[in-house]
């Protein structure tokens, strides 16, 4: 089966900056995967690229089927994209909103009563149907977007950081409906700048600077990640951070709130020392615990490995 | 900075059954905590749950509708001004003056806040040094990296030397190596003994903090060390467990004996159970018999948007959120 | 094209508009207030103006001249004085707009040669007025003088000149009363369907721009064309409602006549709203930006509209470098029919000029706005 999203050396430069920068992706059939970096890597003039409403300067990309550049308006028929705004009208309500969507993709009365009184019930928002979608909160509003983008059964879904602001509850119910619709064979295209939502995709790529610095599951990137993840939670991090400060082995060292979150080359070796290190120094703490690395562990070790850090 | 006791007044915060309305909606809820000196205290919560109004109380902002704000031992609602001499804020997105130079920036922050002219050229240069910015003082603002921004917004907020210093969402989509930088800074000013308060909704900012406060709805829902907080909040434990097919596989994992919730999370499933040893030892053999395969089953720490669910899990009343 | 989308484009602006109340308030309000403002408040006649007197001398002569001042509606006699002085002040101080200063000599020199020197003197400031007075005052005097001629003429015993002899005597066809306001609201209704029709539609891009919501629109099947249309029929209807809005305050509440038909001004003015609304949705489509594009459709509207239509002056007084440029003037041609339309009751054959030029106006302003529009955002 074909892929449902292929993107080839795609490019588009603004005002001097290349925000995406000779980009390659591919999205499997019936996969959630995920553009993940923080503001400016380029994932939302990649999704805007990918949904035809901006033209690359160089490359080409691939949705169901479609060229995205010279046929832009035969890729609209089968995707569905949900810009970070939600392109909800505040001022008409929840049911016109959908209706409005509905007749745009010509899908017929009944089908969308049915589809929209199911969707709305998923996303317990069924009460509101007669509510201004500007006076819902954030959670509904994300909600209400997505019944309004999956009203017409798209193939593929365009989703740029749908999650941004909103609740922890709302976040896990949207996922939730999100792993439905993969059971339908539906492909969905996430961005997201939250790092740890990104372990929530089937595959991911992080984006830096507007290509990738990786791809592949969350678990087989992470495994790449020489070393392990120590981390020490000590209610004086500060004093312990210096206490661990230039001892071997360690190639990152980040104070945090509660601790000091390690990346050793070999743990079982090292635990042994860096708990002599804090009892030398006299920093008391309480434990010291291997850990998967997070994507941001995975993030900054390969960013790190490109250039040094020095700024600019 | 100065060490002494007065300015460890000055660096504490006190809040006592703060709330404030704003006509019928109660934005903020009988809220009460304290920061002691050289703390970072963060506010974690979704848009709308009342911090950024906890903080603009906290800055002499708005008057409070009931209760008691001390803030470097003064009262905000009396003596808002004079709070404001000794309070930084910082806000990434709004500080700065994109088409001023750098140099501009600081010096305008610096007579926003009357630093003494004599003190001014000297602070000015520390803070662009703390930013890294030696060489580019006549750069326009809004040509710097996100980054640069940062720290030199935190840079403005810092020359009058508060003793008390506000972050509001400080790291929202800068790289993630600027963000640690970010931080150390953070830290190096709290070890100075500042008391730092921090605003944001990222989970994983709010593990720079040495306490936080989770708020929903105008209300404090928990408040402990990160630690703390995964620790005592979760009802259960959390075991990741990698199973095929998934869709199987959390149907019946949700009747499974002893998991008290089941949640898809990308390619495996996470289970909140009440006895661990007993769950990993008895689910393999349970997932056989229902036909689903069990590759790994293993106890996990709960993030913090663990504990935030697990907390404010109760899906919103039928009477609508607020409007936001 | 789909008449799905179609629909539901037009559908959504229909429910936006409802709900949006300075829409509704530009929309119904603006049209009554226009109306009533510029219909009171602009008269281009002047009435009951203030006159002073100074009669050297008091005879019967000046006293009969100086009732058909009395007589006259344009005048209100005030007040008699003595001497040029006051009569300076009172027109300084604008207590008086005219004086009329009667010769000491004046029933001697009526009754010698038949004919005297009445001296006005006219405040000139206010141009137009000035002018208006002066006329008036001939026109009274010229009516006293031929009552003074026919007398005197019978007391020489010379034949007087009725029967034979040419006067003069005007008749002002299709506005008889010379009532200015006939001749300004069908203007007025022409600058509120060019205000309204405009500004409205400059907003309806450049929200869903600002809003957010553009971005997804375009995302989706829905053609520029259908936008476009889908758009611009909602406020076709409302620039409809306007205009009879504004025919009907006109007719009953101006008196102004109306002696054309309805058909003919529902037809023109379809064409009138065509142009107006797609140069409205070419500003909102250029400039992304509600305040900017609101303020451009004023500018293109009401100065036009106001200064070169025809509408408040007169095209043929206009020298002629100016009076080229009004051709260029889409609401030149608008005004000229309605005022057609409700003064004289002419059929299409003798518009037809002016519908055509509307027409061609409305074909390029329509071929500017389906590429004014465009589904990609750079």
């Amino acid at each position: 089966m074909a892929a449902a999203i292929q993107a080839f050396a795609l490019s588009k430069r603004f005002a001097g900056v290349q925000a995406v920068d000779r980009l390659n992706l591919t999205v499997e059939t019936g996969e959630i995967f995920g553009l993940v970096g923080p503001d400016g890597a380029g994932k939302t003039t990649t999704m805007r690229m990918l949904a035809g409403i901006l033209a690359p300067d160089e490359g080409s990309a691939f949705v169901a089927g479609y060229d995205v550049v010279r046929d832009s308006e035969a890729v609209k028929n089968q995707i569905s994209y949900m810009p970070q705004r939600f392109g909800l009208y505040e001022d008409l309500t929840v049911d016109e909103n959908i209706r409005f969507y509905a007749d745009l993709f010509g899908v017929d009365a009944k089908t969308r009563t049915e589809h929209a009184a199911r969707l709305l019930q998923a996303a317990g928002m069924a009460e509101f149907r007669n509510r201004l979608a500007g006076k819902l909160s954030g959670g509904m509003k994300q909600k209400l977007g997505l019944t309004c983008a999956l009203i017409h059964h798209p193939r593929v879904l365009l989703l740029d950081e749908p999650t941004t602001g909103v609740d922890p509850v709302s976040r896990r119910d949207f996922w939730q409906i999100l792993y439905a619709l993969l059971a339908e064979g539906v492909t969905i295209l996430i961005s997201t700048a939250y790092l740890d939502e990104a372990e929530r995709c089937t595959r991911l790529a992080l984006l830096h600077r507007g290509s990738t610095l990786m791809c592949d599951t969350p678990e087989r990137l992470k495994s790449k990640m020489k070393g392990a993840t120590l981390i020490v939670t000590s209610q004086q991090p500060r004093e312990a951070s210096e206490a661990l400060s230039g001892a071997d082995g360690i190639s990152s060292l980040v104070l945090v709130g509660d601790g000091v979150h390690l990346v050793v080359d070999d743990p079982s070796r090292r635990r042994g020392e860096i708990r002599r290190r804090l009892e030398a120094a006299g920093v008391p703490f309480e434990e010291i615990n291997a850990s998967e690395p997070t994507i941001e562990d995975l993030f900054v070790a390969s960013i790190e490995r490109e250039s040094p850090y020095a700024g600019q | 900075m100065p060490a002494n006791d007065a300015h460890a007044a000055r660096a504490s915060v006190e809040v006592t059954d703060l709330v404030k309305r704003f006509g019928t909606f109660t934005a903020v809820d009988r809220v009460s905590f304290q920061a002691t000196r050289g703390e970072i205290l963060g506010f974690l919560g979704p848009n709308g749950a009342g911090k950024s109004t906890i903080i603009r109380v906290l800055c002499g902002l708005l008057r409070p509708t009931s209760g008691r704000a001390i803030v470097a031992g003064l009262d905000v609602a009396s003596e808002a001004e004079a709070v404001r001499q000794h309070i930084g804020y910082m806000s990434q997105k709004f500080s700065l003056y994109n088409d001023l130079e750098v140099i501009e920036n600081l010096r305008f922050f610096a007579g926003m806040y009357n630093v003494p002219n004599h003190l001014a050229q000297q602070r000015i240069a520390g803070a662009i040094a703390m930013a890294g910015l030696a060489g580019h003082e006549h750069d326009l603002t809004g040509t710097l990296a996100g980054g640069w921004k940062q720290r030199l917004a935190l840079g403005c907020a810092v020359l009058h030397e508060p003793a008390i210093l506000f972050l509001d969402e400080p790291t929202s989509g800068v790289d993630p190596i600027s963000r640690r930088h970010f931080w150390e800074l953070i830290h190096q000013h709290a070890a100075a003994g500042v008391t730092v308060f921090v605003s944001t909704h990222y989970m994983d900012e709010a593990e720079y903090c040495n306490r936080l406060a989770l708020i929903n709805r105008g209300r404090i829902v928990a408040m402990g060390t990160p630690a703390e907080l995964k620790r005592h909040a979760m009802k259960g434990t959390l075991l990741l467990a990698r199973c095929d097919p998934l869709g199987p596989a959390l149907e019946a994992a949700q009747t499974a004996p002893g998991v008290m919730e089941a949640a898809v999370f990308g390619n495996a499933l996470h289970l909140t159970v009440g006895d661990p040893r007993t769950a990993i030892a008895a689910l393999p053999a349970y997932f056989t018999r229902n036909g689903v395969r069990c590759a790994d089953l293993e106890q996990i720490r709960p993030s913090l948007e663990d504990v935030f669910v697990a907390l404010t899990g109760v899906r919103p009343p039928p009477a609508g959120g607020p409007a936001q | 094209m789909s008449a799905g989308r179609l629909i539901a484009m037009a559908r959504k602006e229909f429910i936006q508009i409802r709900r949006d109340p300075r829409s509704l308030l530009i929309a119904l309000l603006l049209p009554i207030m226009q109306m009533a403002l510029l219909g009171y408040g602009i008269s281009l006649d002047a009435k009951h103006l203030a006159l002073y007197v100074y009669d050297q001398e008091g005879s019967q002569d000046s006293q009969a001249l100086l009732k058909h001042f009395q007589a006259s509606q344009y005048f209100d006699l005030i007040r008699t004085v003595n001497n040029y002085h006051d009569l300076k002040r009172a027109i300084d101080s604008e207590q008086c707009k005219l004086g009329v200063v009667i010769p000491f000599d004046f029933s001697k020199r009526i009754r010698d040669s038949g004919s005297a020197s009445v001296q006005v003197i006219v405040d000139g400031t206010d141009d137009n007025t000035a002018n208006l007075a002066i006329g008036y005052s001939q026109a009274v005097i010229a009516d006293y003088s031929a009552g003074v001629q026919h007398d005197w003429l019978t007391t020489q015993g010379l034949p007087v000149a009725g029967g034979g002899g040419l006067s003069i005597e005007p008749r002002t066809w299709f506005n008889e009363d010379l009532e200015s306001r006939n001749f300004i609201v069908p203007g007025i209704m022409a600058l509120v369907m060019a205000l309204v029709g405009a500004l409205l539609t400059s907003l309806t891009i450049a929200r869903e721009w600002e809003r957010g919501t553009m971005e997804q629109l375009i995302s989706t099947p829905v053609t520029s064309r259908e936008v476009m249309l889908g758009k611009l029929i909602p406020y076709f209807v409302l620039g409809m409602i306007d205009a009879a809005l504004c025919a009907a305050i006109g007719v009953w509440w101006f008196e102004v006549p109306f002696r054309g038909t309805v058909w003919m001004l529902a037809l023109t003015t379809a064409l009138f709203l065509a142009v107006v609304l797609a140069i409205g949705f070419v500003i909102s489509a250029g400039l992304k930006n509600q305040l900017a594009a609101s303020s451009i459709a004023l500018m293109v509207t009401l100065l036009p509209t106001s200064l070169l239509s025809g509408y408040a002056f007169p095209i043929e007084q206009m020298p002629a470098p100016i009076r080229a440029i009004t051709y260029l003037i889409y609401s030149r041609y608008y005004v000229t029919i309605l005022k057609a339309l409700f003064l004289k009751g002419v059929g299409a054959r003798a518009l037809l000029g002016e519908m055509t030029a509307l027409a061609v106006y409305a074909v390029i302003a329509g071929f500017f706005a389906t590429r004014a529009f465009r589904k990609t955002l750079v």
